[in-house]
């Protein structure tokens, strides 16, 4: 009885020595895409990495790792040198990750933007930007004069022609007679093209753009331009002080702190995250006051009804450009349909490009 | 007041074991100046040249994936050893790498779902097709059209760059890829064999070991390696003696072409096994200075090819451990090539000082 009580006390004692040992040399990876010093998306993961290191874990970031051959390599470095969970931060990571995670069961990863879960230790994750693009339709459609919103989109993949739709569909609402015109650069991150799109679509006529792309440099032509503009990713208020009305911020320091934590305690589990305004991984940037209190104060409520889920971006009657209807009047677009969407709704001028 | 003349000559009577020597002179100043700006970014400079240089081969997994890694370089600065030492600039293997890579990668897709041991040999053979006949652009166009081959293929890599592009997002791309801008995975039957379980290393290498000895056959055992030595020495000497120049141009472009393509292919169906628009981290225009850094020469090649795919390695593996800038690894191809230039000039070139005389001005 003694004897079995002395060994269970040592056994505890040499459980908390490990997990104790185990909990200090606990380290969470990176793998970014682009420059931290982009000041868009990966700046964006890089600010949630330093919240990540701010509750105490230590922490390794890789930046600019092509997406091609390097990438696994890269992923296999982090996960031998003993990081115990690794964040792989953009879609082309997708097959280097689900590789990586089968070869070491141990050690977690987390995919952003993707959709593959090859393996029990690989979870994904993303935000409802279009959420954000909703707020964006609103104030668009309220501000233009010409009635042109101008959009620089990246790739034709589903999350950026759900934010072409939201944002649409939310400036229609509120002035029926706007057209969205289109502009593809396939490209996340170019300045010179972004530019040169931005400057297109002013020419065509549009007094407010928008980008799905992260550079600065549309916000920078739109303000020497005078027309409106939105930020993107993070708050790109500084480079257009009269011409951005706010931005769209990627907030990823809560998940990645949550996540982290919970890998160091043990309590990770996979999943598929989707989250947006309600839980705070898509926020806005202060409101600009040249656009009117009043109408700050609708984009405020309509922020929150968002969040509350008081308001759907997709809510019917929703056509699609053919006038076919998408989605019934009373009821809202479900996940499966948003995350597959690859059809323009009604008012959005073009094609997509297959 | 009195200044210093400098008069500069060229020295007659090079050694050729000096001439080889240089790229190690290089690599060591690399090494030297390298440490000084660890030291200056605050690093310990031993620790940092460590990580950069010794603990990515340290295990058997990092030597596969500098071999991996060193594959391309070698095979495109091999090719390029031929137009350059035959005076032919080929700049734009990067895009010859890419037309292959679209060739191969086509083919592969036709070859989807279906299985039989000749699929990657024909898969091979048409990525080395396509960048021969993409190399072959400049080439026709320089011998008959008296075009400058540095633009004219320089221009050609954002051709096939837009192409790549053009094709994965669109009429190639994964039918169940959610419109994301690459094609599906290839079928096993389209993949380079792996040579051991668990590492990346695959059977491209022996493709480059193959590529590497053909092209010391040609280079020094045969009359077209005879003509490409002649004019890269004196064109004028080639003409006289009777060498068909428009020929040797064209040839030359091919061979460095082929061997583009044939990079391009085994990255695809090597580590990556698909298309899609990231396929080469620039290979193409860092296998110039590998073949510099290499002598032109098809063993010097080899061993450029392995030190600057280290300094790749070394610039993920110092920026992991110590959180260096990733950066530095451009940093040190770049110093590599500035050290390699700067001594060839002093071993080429000497400087004499004329002694003090009264400037008049």
């Amino acid at each position: 009885m003694y004897k079995n009580f002395l060994r269970y006390i040592i056994s505890v004692l040499f459980l908390l020595g490990v997990s104790g040992q185990a909990n200090a040399d606990f380290k969470v990876g990176f793998v970014y895409v682009g420059p931290t010093g982009d000041h868009g998306w990966t700046y964006q993961h890089d600010e949630g990495r330093k919240a990540v290191e701010a509750a105490g874990i230590k922490t390794t970031y890789v930046e600019s790792v092509p997406e091609g051959a390097d990438a696994e390599r890269v992923i296999r470095q982090l996960a031998q040198s003993g990081h115990d969970l690794i964040f792989t931060t953009s879609f082309g990571y997708m097959d280097p990750t689900n590789k990586v995670a089968k070869d070491f069961p141990n050690v977690k990863f987390e995919h952003a933007t993707g959709y593959k879960r090859e393996h029990s230790n690989v979870s994904t994750y993303s935000a409802r930007f279009y959420e954000g693009r909703t707020l964006l339709g609103h104030m668009a459609g309220k501000m233009t004069k010409t009635n042109v919103i101008g959009y620089i989109a990246s790739f034709p993949i589903p999350e950026v022609i759900r934010g072409i739709n939201a944002m649409t569909l939310a400036a229609q609402k509120v002035n029926p007679d706007i057209k969205t015109k289109i502009v593809w650069v396939f490209t996340w991150y170019d300045p010179g093209k972004e530019s040169e799109a931005a400057q297109a679509l002013i020419d065509q006529g549009a007094d407010v753009i928008m980008q799905h792309t992260d550079s600065t440099a549309p916000v920078q032509v739109a303000e020497k331009a005078g027309v409106w503009s939105f930020g993107q990713a993070s708050d790109m208020q500084r480079f257009a002080p009269k011409s951005i009305l706010t931005s769209i911020i990627d907030d990823w320091a809560p998940y990645y702190v949550e996540r982290s934590i919970a890998a160091r305690d043990g309590t990770w589990k996979q999943q598929d995250t989707w989250h947006g305004l309600k839980e705070g991984m898509v926020a806005m940037a202060p409101y600009n006051s040249a656009m009117g209190s009043d109408l700050v104060k609708e984009v405020e409520q309509l922020q929150k009804d968002l969040a509350s889920g008081k308001t759907h971006s997709f809510t019917g009657p929703i056509y699609d450009q053919k006038g076919n209807i998408l989605v019934a009047e009373g009821s809202v677009a479900d996940d499966g349909m948003l995350a597959g969407m690859n059809v323009y709704v009604k008012g959005v001028e073009g094609d997509i490009p297959q | 007041m009195e200044v210093q003349l400098i008069k500069i000559e060229k020295r007659n009577d090079v050694s050729r074991s000096i001439y080889f020597l240089t790229p190690v002179l290089a690599i060591f100043l690399t090494l030297f100046g390298g440490g000084i700006i660890f030291f200056i970014l605050g690093f310990n400079p031993i620790e940092a040249l460590k990580f950069f240089f010794i603990t990515p081969i340290s295990d058997l997994y990092g030597l596969s994936e500098l071999l991996v890694k060193a594959t391309p370089l070698c095979l495109i600065a091999i090719g390029l050893s031929f137009c350059f030492k035959s005076n032919n600039w080929n700049i734009g293997a990067e895009g010859q790498l890419i037309f292959g890579g679209i060739v191969g990668g086509g083919v592969a897709l036709l070859f989807y779902n279906h299985d039989g041991f000749y699929v990657l040999p024909i898969i091979i053979l048409s990525g080395a097709i396509g960048g021969m006949l993409f190399a072959m652009i400049p080439a026709i166009l320089k011998t008959y059209f008296n075009t400058n081959e540095i633009l004219v293929s320089l221009m050609l890599v954002y051709v096939a760059k837009l192409l790549l592009d053009y094709l994965v997002v669109g009429p190639w791309s994964n039918p169940e890829g959610f419109n994301f801008p690459e094609t599906r995975q290839f079928s096993e039957s389209a993949k380079m064999p792996i040579l051991f379980d668990g590492l990346r290393i695959h059977a491209g290498i022996f493709i480059t070991l193959i590529t590497v000895f053909l092209s010391w056959l040609i280079l020094y055992k045969t009359y077209l390696g005879f003509q490409i030595k002649v004019s890269g020495l004196s064109l004028k000497t080639a003409k006289y003696a009777g060498f068909k120049g428009k020929t040797m141009i064209i040839i030359v472009f091919m061979i460095s072409g082929a061997c583009a393509g044939l990079a391009g292919v085994g990255e695809i169906t090597g580590p990556i096994g698909q298309l899609h628009r990231n396929i080469s981290p620039d290979y193409g225009f860092t296998a110039i200075i590998v073949a510099f850094l290499g002598r032109l020469n098809p063993v010097g090649i080899i061993f450029a090819s392995l030190i600057v795919a280290l300094t790749y390695l070394g610039a993920e593996t110092a920026q992991i451990f110590l959180q260096v800038p990733k950066y530095t690894g451009q940093v040190f191809q770049g110093m590599i090539l500035f050290f390699l230039l700067g001594s060839d000039y002093l071993l080429f070139f000497k400087i004499k000082f004329l002694g003090l005389k009264k400037n008049e001005l």
